[in-house]
């Protein structure tokens, strides 16, 4: 059929590619990557060099930690068109299960008293466990039941908040297990060499990744960057990687913290002794949870089919895919995480509160607008969500460092997300895409 | 086109008494038509005949409320997409059935993906294998690496068909495979059913014009009102007739 066709002459290759094409690297990544750093510029001009020092660095990654870790599963309920407003709440009601668990479920009903070392991991699993229940129960009602995800979740927004508060008697619940308190932040960390050794791992795995992803295109004959290009890439990933170890780690702990720790096991701290923090186990968390969400949206069916839905809900169907299923496991990852929030944000503070949460919905959702998902649904990437959030923070805490009061600081943030959006849409109409 | 068609065996597909109604409109009402290896047959009518319905139910995107469908003369059971495709029914549709932010290859292996031992999607593979199908019935497209989105009409077209000929389609459904397409894609499209059925798969065209149906199709069966009118062989009548039958659901003197 194609003997017209065939003699159409195969179009040259434009052999002038500039150097983002030979990179291959999304340059709407790029784009939000300087957004971050300007942010992080003038807030640091602003503070008298007092925003990019080790410690507020620090600060910043672990108060991003919780929204971020929602907001790689909002980019997947935004992507197959829904929307989640219950997040703040559901991360309220899986805190007060978690908080009830630590300090009256397993010490006293169960018997095993305060600071047993089974404490913290059942409380983990019944938390996540009730998120993933409540997220699948709310997936069911959207999927099966048909009801508008703006609504379930809108509905949800007021039944789980008050949930917790019925489960805790509106009382805020703590202090909270020790071994718990490690996935908030500065109460757990790596270390400085268990930092290196994460950090070297890193490097390997990114390499690995590289040439292995190289491999298996030049398998296939397919067209390959440049060996140089893909050295430099590989170059930048070693340096951040690095550098954000080095700065973890220059944020030393405290002497007198220090002196604690070494009375606690009998010991004397030795004179001009210091230590880092490292990278905190909530920070790992993340970027565990990242990285799984990544390999679900790239190279796992659900992830496909969730790109798919969201691209063409009927297509989807018609090439035998069960949407109304995809929505219930959409909704349960989402109800995962804001259990994984919960652990993180409940630890950060040692207690249990009943205000824990608020508000969240708008950041998470924030977070994954400001980077690149599309309400319309079928775009989004789980990276972009992450720096949303960090963006997100950087603002909100920058703001805080210059003195601008929260009330301003919430003004600056609408205002911001709202812009994103903007340039977001002049961007993709100027790229066509 | 000649009809040499043999019908004396086991039709490939038999649609036996199918009904639909939609809140108390007969969508499709008792209607009965067949398909032989090799053969195009046209169904015609027009909007809200029935036609698009009737072929849903083949392709088991619509369950139906009675009737029985036949293939290779065994009874079928079709209660999903998924379950027409294990029948190696594949439907091509003008407009709904690809994702516009999937690539090729992504979107002709979907609900299909093939894995690795691990199970994951084998993209690399994937696209190897688009770059074969494509490469045969589409010999200059290049763009394998974009968004369906930002490809022509035609070639969005030709997505659709690879898929149905990389699954080795028996029984292929073409919902208006020309609608949207120039004239050169439309030629392309029409070579394509000769040679697919020359490979003795069945096809149903659902179409509107009729000068394509006298080109294409073997016989016509022609739908008014959720009613077969009549099913002829489309080199025994004119397009008056035709035309006839779709608009006043007058059935011609020389029947098939």
């Amino acid at each position: 059929m194609s003997d017209s066709t065939r003699s159409v002459s195969e179009p040259t290759r434009t052999t002038k590619r500039n150097l983002l094409a030979t990179l291959e690297i999304d340059t709407r990544l790029l784009g939000m990557i300087g957004a971050f750093i300007a942010v992080c510029l003038v807030f640091n001009f602003l503070t008298d060099g007092r925003f990019l020092t080790p410690r507020n660095i620090f600060n910043l990654t672990i108060q991003t930690v919780s929204v971020a870790l929602m907001a790689t599963g909002m980019v997947f309920v935004i992507v197959t068109r829904n929307i989640d407003l219950s997040v703040g709440s559901l991360l309220a009601t899986c805190s007060a299960i978690m908080a009830m668990m630590q300090t009256v479920v397993v010490p006293n009903v169960m018997g095993f008293g305060l600071e047993h070392p089974l404490i913290a991991p059942l409380a983990v699993i019944v938390g996540l466990a009730a998120g993933a229940v409540i997220g699948a129960f709310q997936g069911w009602l959207i999927g099966y039941l048909t009801i508008p995800a703006f609504i379930v979740t809108l509905g949800g927004l007021f039944v789980w908040r008050n949930v917790a508060w019925h489960l805790t008697n509106g009382q805020t619940i703590g202090p909270l297990d020790n071994n718990f308190q490690l996935l908030g932040g500065i109460n757990g960390t790596l270390g400085e060499t268990g930092s290196w050794v994460f950090g070297v791992l890193a490097v390997a795995a990114t390499l690995y990744a590289l040439v292995a992803a190289r491999r298996s295109k030049v398998r296939h004959d397919f067209q390959v960057k440049p060996v140089w290009a893909e050295v430099v890439i590989g170059a930048i990933a070693t340096v951040a990687i690095l550098g954000f170890v080095a700065i973890l780690n220059a944020y030393d702990i405290p002497t007198r913290r220090l002196q604690r720790s070494f009375e606690d096991q009998g010991l004397v701290m030795p004179e001009g002794y210091t230590a880092g923090y490292g990278i905190p186990y909530s920070v790992l968390l993340l970027i565990l949870v990242a990285l799984v969400m990544m390999m679900v949206a790239r190279r796992t069916r659900l992830g496909r089919y969730i790109f798919a839905t969201g691209g063409n809900p009927e297509a989807a169907q018609l090439s035998g895919i069960n949407t109304r299923a995809l929505t219930i496991k959409v909704f349960m990852i989402m109800g995962i995480l804001c259990a994984l929030s919960a652990i993180v944000a409940s630890a950060r503070l040692t207690f249990h509160t009943n205000d824990i949460g608020t508000l969240d919905e708008l950041r998470v959702i924030a977070a994954a607008v400001i980077g690149g998902t599309a309400l319309a649904g079928g775009v989004g990437t789980i990276y972009g969500a992450i720096l949303g959030a960090l963006i997100m923070q950087s603002l909100q805490s920058g703001m805080a460092m210059v003195g601008v009061d929260a009330p301003y600081q919430n003004i600056v943030v609408g205002i911001v997300l709202v812009l994103a959006v903007y340039v977001d849409i002049v961007y993709r109409k100027r790229t066509g895409s | 086109m000649a009809s040499e068609i043999d019908r004396t065996g086991t039709p490939l597909v038999e649609l036996s008494d199918l009904c639909k109604a939609f809140g108390g409109i007969n969508a499709v009402d008792h209607v009965s038509i067949d398909l032989y290896p090799g053969e195009v047959v046209g169904v015609l009518g027009h909007n809200g005949a029935g036609k698009s319905v009737l072929m849903k139910m083949l392709s088991g995107a619509l369950s139906r409320d009675s009737g029985e469908i036949w293939v290779n003369g065994e009874k079928a059971e079709i209660n999903s997409p998924r379950d027409a495709r294990r029948y190696q029914i594949e439907t091509i549709y003008q407009y709904l059935a690809l994702a516009d932010n999937l690539d090729a290859a992504q979107n002709l292996f979907l609900g299909r993906e093939i894995v690795t031992p691990l199970g994951f999607v084998d993209d690399a593979k994937m696209e190897a294998e688009t770059r074969k199908i494509m490469g045969r019935l589409t010999p200059n497209f290049r763009r394998y690496n974009t968004p369906v989105a930002g490809l022509s009409g035609g070639q969005r077209q030709s997505v659709a068909i690879s898929r149905a000929v990389y699954f080795n389609a028996k029984i292929l459904i073409m919902d208006e495979p020309t609608a949207a397409l120039g004239v050169e894609e439309t030629r392309m499209v029409a070579e394509l059913i000769d040679e697919l059925k020359k490979q003795g798969i069945g096809i149903f065209l659902i179409d509107h014009d009729i000068h394509q149906v006298k080109a294409l199709c073997d016989r016509a069966s022609v739908m008014k009102n959720g009613q077969l009118v009549g099913t002829v062989e489309v080199d025994k009548v004119t397009e008056d007739d035709l035309l006839g039958m779709i608009i006043l659901g007058k059935k011609p003197e020389v029947a098939a």
